[in-house]
């Protein structure tokens, strides 16, 4: 720390001597600098202003790509586009909205939207439920932890594409691992990618979603145990309080930021899952009854079918269930000053 | 981590018990990638014939990898041209927003603030449509640089390969603006201060003494995004499509697809000249990639 504070001394130290230098020789630069200080003038020397060459750049791409394409979708999903020639802009309707909630089936928005939910809150809770489970285990002073650690996070790193093919290779009724495993106690073997049943289609996909990131909330909740005082811990031991009771009336309760996190960010990751779909399925359709929003949007907008501002709408319902999570979250930063 | 936490010292039972379950989780998340690699050194017969996590000492061939690699190397040349400017532009952006908005004191800045950190949890689907619109037909970069793609002799197919990178940078940069933001809100007020009452302007002070204290977060930010960046699918499906300028995560999807038997010793070969990048990434530099997803 005493090195860093004193090489930061000597670099304003040059800095100031740089500067001396500069206004020696620059009279007139500072005639015109004190002309400026009135009105406009003023406005124009704020450090907003000043500071906004650092920033400006960033905001407006930002504003572009993102805002500006979200507010473009929103306006596109009103019309009735459908890939030829230039959207209609004259008159807008909410009727591709109203065809979302007619659809039925189990290739229509109701399904993927419902199985977006199961989805969502599945892997969420199971993937906090075991990285509490597993931090409070790496937490009792191991050895190695650090290569236990390295080692649970490294799925994260892995693309959608690259674990969909590993676990297409898992799940494989020729020959794979986990039918294999079944096939030891008598089970299959099981067809879980391409079974008729949805559900067991999801599930064997939420299982593979926590294999990639439960090794985050693991990591996220370590980081939350190590910033709770010891005397906490050691005035339960005194209470004579058992483990199960420690953890659950003292150590819980003081994870509460780290939850909220992990749960946002891990929705979001979960949003991200079309890629791991698509490397699954191939294609654009996944197995009868799988979709969730994120593969229903690009298949109804970007597939043969092509309906362009439907697509568009979908994204919205889409865009809006992640914000509906995301904003409470922002604001409950923003009210801890965290941001 | 202090003695307090401990119940008991030494080896009891209930330690080797913790040791056997966190070993047990190794296990589990090491086996698919164990399983993908010994599979993907095997013939197609040892294929057959051998456990999946079992290596088949008969049927060793590396010339699956050899395919994949042959099958691949467009894909991977694409992804390096797209992965890494893209991965810079978006930290080096996001480092210089941090400061704008954080070591500079102006009304109002939390606001702009709150605008780029929304911005990370923006689903990609809710912009596909006006992007894909928007590179085709209010920047078609294939007809505006079109000496550039006949002079490199890339062709214009490369022209969303660009757009590609300029899409992955804007939606980077939030992410790295996060990451910047919380490492510089650490850095004294005090020293900045002092720096800009000796008449240092703001262009100075991030270079003489920001930029070079940023250099770890850097390294964090870097290892992050290109992460990030390298892994992505949906983006490039939708914004360069198929053709030349396929990024490698494309590719590897076609991977084996036409064979009427299924060929998973090559499918797992190629998924892992696909992470390679990644993997080599995080065995150098995992304690970085931490700190990133944790920030």
């Amino acid at each position: 720390m005493d090195s860093v504070r004193s090489w930061l001394r000597r670099r304003i130290d040059s800095i100031q001597t740089d500067q001396q230098v500069r206004t020696d020789g620059g009279t007139a630069s500072e005639v015109s600098q004190g002309e400026r200080r009135s009105g406009l003038g003023r406005y124009l020397d704020s450090d907003a202003v000043e500071s906004a060459p650092f920033w400006l750049p960033s905001f407006l791409l930002v504003g572009l790509f993102v805002y500006g394409a979200i507010v473009w979708n929103v306006i596109i999903s009103l019309t009735d586009y459908e890939g030829l020639g230039d959207p209609q802009y004259a008159s807008f309707d909410l009727e591709n909205y109203r065809q979302m909630l007619q659809e039925t089936g189990s290739y229509s928005f109701t399904n993927a939207f419902v199985n977006t939910i199961v989805l969502l809150v599945a892997f969420t809770l199971i993937c906090l439920a075991f990285g509490l489970v597993v931090a409070i285990l790496v937490d009792r002073d191991i050895r190695f932890e650090n290569t236990f650690r390295t080692i649970y996070l490294l799925p994260m790193s892995l693309s959608f594409v690259v674990t969909a093919k590993m676990w297409l290779w898992m799940y494989s009724s020729n020959g794979g691992f986990v039918n294999r495993a079944l096939g030891v106690v008598g089970i299959g073997p099981v067809n879980f990618i391409r079974n008729p049943d949805p559900n067991v289609q999801l599930a064997a996909v939420v299982f593979a979603l926590i294999w990639q990131f439960s090794g985050y909330a693991m990591v996220v909740y370590l980081a939350g145990l190590r910033a709770i005082p010891d005397e906490h811990f050691e005035a339960a031991r005194v209470d004579g309080a058992s483990i199960v009771k420690m953890y659950w009336r003292v150590v819980i309760p003081q994870l509460r930021t780290a939850t909220v996190s992990a749960s946002v960010v891990l929705m979001v990751f979960g949003l991200k899952a079309f890629d791991f779909l698509r490397a699954l399925y191939g294609n654009d359709t996944p197995a009868v009854g799988t979709d969730i929003l994120p593969t229903y949007m690009v298949r109804v907008a970007f597939g043969d079918a092509s309906r362009i501002a439907y697509g568009s709408a979908v994204a919205v319902v889409l865009f809006a269930l992640a914000f509906s999570i995301v904003l409470p979250y922002l604001y409950s930063e923003y009210r801890r000053g965290a941001l | 981590m202090t003695q307090t936490r401990l119940d008991d010292d030494g080896l009891s039972l209930d330690r080797i018990g913790i040791y056997a379950i966190l070993l047990g989780l190794v296990v589990f998340y090491l086996l698919p990638l164990e399983a993908g690699i010994v599979t993907s050194f095997k013939t197609m017969r040892a294929y057959g014939q051998t456990a999946p996590f079992l290596p088949a000492l008969g049927g060793f061939t590396v010339a699956q990898w050899s395919s994949a690699v042959d099958q691949l190397s467009a894909g991977l040349f694409n992804s390096v041209l797209m992965a890494v400017p893209a991965t810079v532009f978006s930290a080096l952006l996001g480092s210089m927003t941090a400061y704008g908005l954080t070591n500079i004191d102006w009304r109002g800045q939390v606001g702009v603030y709150v605008l780029f950190v929304a911005g990370i949890f923006v689903p990609y689907q809710a912009v596909l449509v006006p992007l894909k619109r928007f590179w085709s037909q209010w920047a078609p970069l294939h007809i505006w640089l079109e000496p550039i793609w006949n002079l490199t002799g890339l062709g214009t197919d490369y022209a969303g390969l660009l757009a590609l990178t300029i899409t992955h940078i804007a939606y980077g940069i939030p992410i790295c603006t996060l990451l910047f933001r919380s490492y510089y809100k650490s850095v004294s007020d005090e020293m900045v201060e002092a720096a800009r009452l000796d008449g240092a302007s703001i262009r100075r002070i991030y270079r003489r003494i920001i930029l070079p204290l940023s250099v770890p977060m850097f390294a964090v930010t870097l290892i992050y995004q290109f992460t990030q960046i390298w892994n992505d699918l949906l983006f490039a499906l939708i914004i360069v499509g198929p053709g030349d300028a396929s990024v490698i995560t494309q590719s590897l999807i076609g991977i084996g697809q036409s064979e009427a038997v299924t060929n998973f010793p090559l499918q797992m070969a190629a998924a892992f000249v696909t992470a390679l990048p990644t993997l080599l990434v995080y065995i150098f530099f995992g304690e970085q990639f931490a700190k990133g997803v944790t920030a």
